[in-house]
């Protein structure tokens, strides 16, 4: 057996790569921001001393986590065609993308307004606070800078999962990958290119979450240390 | 194509789910084995042994494991080593696992408390000893929680096996609608079926947590 690498032959496919990886981070970023409001509003919501919305807010999420990311898109895909509702396949990926994560952002989030000391929210209280001052100020950003580096790692999770979406055809990186090796017969150095790919998106959406960091919480980069 | 959903294919769904059962036990043995080393060897004195060990795992954490899975099986056949789909998709759960089981184990031995290192040093105990009668038997007890809600993620991420040809719940879901095309409904019971699958184990994970907020071991604070 020889074992010959032919790695020009797919480099020189460049920009069909570029363009899935951009598309895959779109599919990231817009799931991460839909399903950050989610994971707020959800957090919130399970919080809530209404019996029937806490318990809406808790069957979403563990059916959710409790199912996998391949059968959800199905559902998503499968679901809107049989409502007939036509969407593009990006369109139906991203949704089905935040309906996935908004459950994990809802679980990260509602541990970190659970972190919340209580005698925080009684001081604002004090200092005569209306509900809302209180749980924007003391119990949301708080909250949220509490888990920032768990939701880091769900949304890089997350741009690492679009990759599921590929089996919709949606056109992010892995399915260009599979589209590049059945027209080049190069599965492996292909797959191996498209691994590289996603370590430098992933390492990419670390620093952005990093940076993103210093400027929504400045106590933090003043202090240097997490709350 | 037509027809509804009956009591034969139930059962091959039923077939499908032991399969997936399977997988994710043979993932969970072969990435537990290698999670054990990997972790071992993350916190190993010797400094190039951590930095290649960080490296394999930040490599595989930084990659998706659909593409390993396609890796292992269109890739390797397409350069000489062909491979069945079961031990493509056996071998990519595999590495998966031993990634992310690795790193968690490795924060499980780490939080054990440092006089209980130190203790054993002054016992004059061996490194091995210090390790197998010290140290992994409080690390277990840490480890417990979380490795059974990893055991979760195994189970949904066997579904990617299907991808590669292996019929485990998911591809039977598939095989089903393409003869009945009813997506919605084949889809619906899937999801029900991990759903029961994986709901105990998450529930099960949970409760071991609250339990072991309560340590028997006390920590020595020194």
């Amino acid at each position: 057996m020889n074992l010959i690498l032919d790695f020009p032959a797919i480099l020189e496919r460049w920009p069909l790569f570029l363009d899935g990886a951009w598309l895959t981070l779109q599919l990231a970023l817009i799931a991460t921001l839909l399903g950050g409001v989610i994971g707020v509003v959800g957090a919130m919501g399970r919080r809530s001393s209404n019996a029937v919305l806490s318990r809406i807010c808790t069957i979403y999420v563990e059916g959710i986590r409790n199912t996998p990311l391949l059968v959800q898109i199905f559902l998503v895909y499968f679901g809107l065609a049989s409502l007939g509702l036509k969407f593009s396949a990006f369109t139906v990926a991203a949704a089905a993308l935040t309906i996935n994560v908004g459950a994990y952002t809802t679980e990260i989030i509602r541990a970190g307004f659970d972190a919340v000391p209580r005698g925080q929210i009684e001081a604002a209280e004090g200092l005569a606070l209306s509900r809302a001052q209180i749980y924007w100020n003391v119990i949301l950003w708080p909250g949220i800078e509490k888990v920032y580096p768990a939701l880091t790692s769900q949304f890089v999770l997350l741009m690492l999962a679009s990759s599921v979406t590929s089996q919709i055809s949606a056109e992010e990186l892995t399915a260009v990958a599979n589209y590049v090796q059945s027209d080049t017969y190069r599965a492996f150095e292909t797959y191996i290119l498209v691994a590289i790919v996603y370590v430098i998106l992933s390492l990419i959406m670390r620093a952005g979450f990093w940076a993103l960091g210093l400027v929504i919480f400045p106590r933090r980069r003043r202090l240097g240390t997490p709350l | 194509m037509g027809g509804s959903l009956n009591a034969n294919h139930l059962l091959f769904l039923g077939h499908g789910a032991l399969w997936t059962i399977g997988l994710s036990l043979i993932a969970f043995a072969g990435g537990g084995i290698a999670a054990f080393i990997i972790a071992l060897c993350r916190i190993s004195p010797n400094r190039a042994v951590r930095i290649v060990t960080a490296g394999y795992v930040q490599l595989i954490q930084g990659t998706p494991l659909l593409v390993i899975m396609f890796l292992s099986y269109f890739g390797l056949s397409a350069i000489g080593f062909s491979i069945s789909p079961l031990a493509a998709a056996g071998a990519s759960l595999t590495v998966y696992v031993s990634a992310y089981l690795g790193e968690i184990w490795r924060g499980c031995i780490q939080a054990v408390p440092k006089p209980q290192w130190e203790a054993a040093e002054g016992l004059a105990l061996t490194k091995a000893e210090r390790m197998t009668k010290v140290i992994l038997p409080q690390a277990i007890r840490i480890a417990t929680p979380p490795t059974v809600g990893f055991m979760v993620q195994i189970i949904k991420n066997t579904s990617l096996a299907s991808v590669v040809g292996f019929v485990e719940l998911a591809r039977a879901g598939q095989i089903i609608n393409n003869s009945l095309f009813e997506p919605f409904l084949t889809y619906s019971v899937i999801a029900v079926i991990y759903f029961a699958l994986c709901y105990p184990i998450s529930r099960l994970s949970r409760r071991l947590e609250r339990r072991s907020g309560l340590p028997r071991i006390k920590p020595v604070t020194a």
